[in-house]
């Protein structure tokens, strides 16, 4: 689980063009949207895009978002759980 | 009719213009391709904007956020950008995300992105502008295109202070494409000996230049914009009377010009345009070159206007730019000329103020 908490961190920085940040800025728990990392709906379009390439999952209801992209801990949750690839 | 001034300039280039210096220390590059030199973006674009900007967006909104603070304003009633590729490198990321991925995946940021008109939007979120903005894609007039937008609008009392531009930015695909045509120089050339290389092809390369048009003088006015004019398919054999007729609806003859800008690359398949006007009714006068400065891209031809509204504020020519030995003692009337392996050709006519 640790690996993929890093894997994510790496890809999220990468994906979003997170310029200054290292993996180590970012807290397991951290909020990644609002007061958090301060992610908007675009960076949630790329992360629905990375799940589905990265892992093989494919988002329907945009409510299920909010929930799994709340932290790198519920992501990696998720993927553990639902991944196909 | 009211006048139209060049209040300001900023610009983005392959030289050190971004600190509104003159062309004080010029880079002699040596390559292929020569990319634009980058200011300190964060201090003009807040890091969390900036992320999902590509180099085309970052330069154009820093030439017009350097134009606006001098020019001493916050706004305008219009922003008009000329972009030749638009946003080319984000629109070479998504396309190749789609292939890669098989049609599966398209990547969000560099496709919201990638549409020629993101400089001019931008531009307009950054400053809290909700006036007239366009932007025209006309291969090598699409900076002239904006400026003849530009100057109507003043003219005609639409606008008063309108933000202009051009800007393009290198795509490594995109340069790829245009070495695999030979439309740029296999040979690395330097930047001094361009017009010296006699072969094929141009040295491309990248830039924003950003002008405030206003209707009034002010204490930074470089110059007054009098007239362009674009032609899309001009023979080498009509130049010389389009032009004569260009000079007359203006009132002006060929012997009352001063100086001649002109946007010779170093291609020797269509220098010959350069040539033909600058050998024939300009024998006597000051000629001047940039493109070993900036590089060819679809909108230079914006660094020439930044270059010509310098020396008609300065009165004076850096050495580097000079094509002949002709030295003129003040400048008043200045003639730009540029196309595109004989397209796209345009006339600029700017006047000391």
């Amino acid at each position: 689980m640790d690996a993929l908490k890093q894997e994510l961190k790496e890809n999220i920085i990468e994906q979003l063009n997170l310029e200054d940040m290292s993996p180590a800025d970012i807290a397991d728990d951290d909020m990644l949207f609002g007061d958090g990392l301060g992610l908007d709906s675009i960076d949630a379009l790329e992360l629905i895009v990375m799940l589905d390439k990265n892992y093989g999952i494919k988002l329907t209801d945009p409510k299920e978002g909010r929930s799994i992209f709340e932290s790198i801990n519920t992501m990696a949750t998720y993927i553990s759980e639902h991944r196909t690839k | 009719m009211k006048q139209v001034y060049v209040n300001s300039v900023g610009s983005i280039s392959t030289q050190k213009t971004f600190d509104g210096s003159f062309l004080e220390d010029v880079i002699d590059h040596e390559d292929h391709v020569i990319h634009a030199m980058d200011p300190v973006y964060k201090d003009y674009i807040p890091p969390a904007a900036a992320r999902r900007m590509a180099k085309g967006i970052k330069m154009g909104i820093v030439a017009s956020k350097i134009a606006l603070t001098e020019a001493g304003i916050d706004n305008v009633d219009a922003i008009i950008t000329g972009t030749g590729m638009g946003c080319v490198r984000d629109s070479e990321k998504f396309v190749s995300a789609i292939i890669d991925n098989d049609e599966q995946f398209l990547t969000p940021t560099p496709f919201i992105q990638s549409t020629h008109n993101t400089v001019g939007g931008q531009i307009a979120l950054e400053i809290q502008c909700k006036g007239y903005n366009f932007t025209y894609v006309h291969a090598a007039i699409s900076f002239e295109s904006a400026l003849l937008d530009a100057l109507m609008q003043i003219q005609e009392e639409e606008a008063n202070h309108i933000l202009i531009g051009g800007v393009d930015e290198l795509g490594d695909h995109t340069v790829k494409i245009h070495q695999v045509i030979n439309h740029i120089k296999t040979e690395k050339v330097k930047s001094s000996q361009l017009l010296a290389s006699k072969t094929s092809g141009a040295v491309f390369g990248e830039g924003a230049n950003f002008f405030v048009l206003s209707s009034e003088k002010g204490e930074t006015s470089y110059a007054e914009v009098l007239d362009t004019k674009t032609f899309n398919t001009l023979e080498k054999d009509q130049l010389q009377s389009e032009l004569n007729i260009f000079l007359k609806a203006n009132n002006i003859e060929a012997n009352d010009i001063d100086l001649l800008v002109l946007g010779n690359n170093g291609d020797v398949d269509f220098d010959d345009y350069y040539n033909a006007l600058a050998q024939d009714l300009f024998t006597q006068t000051q000629q001047v070159y940039f493109k070993h400065l900036s590089g060819e891209f679809n909108t230079v031809s914006s660094f020439g206007f930044w270059l010509a509204s310098n020396i008609l504020k300065h009165q004076s020519v850096p050495e580097v730019i000079k094509l002949n030995h002709t030295q003129t003692v003040q400048f008043d009337n200045v003639l730009l000329y540029n196309q595109y392996r004989g397209e796209n050709h345009s006339f600029t006519l700017l006047k000391k103020c």
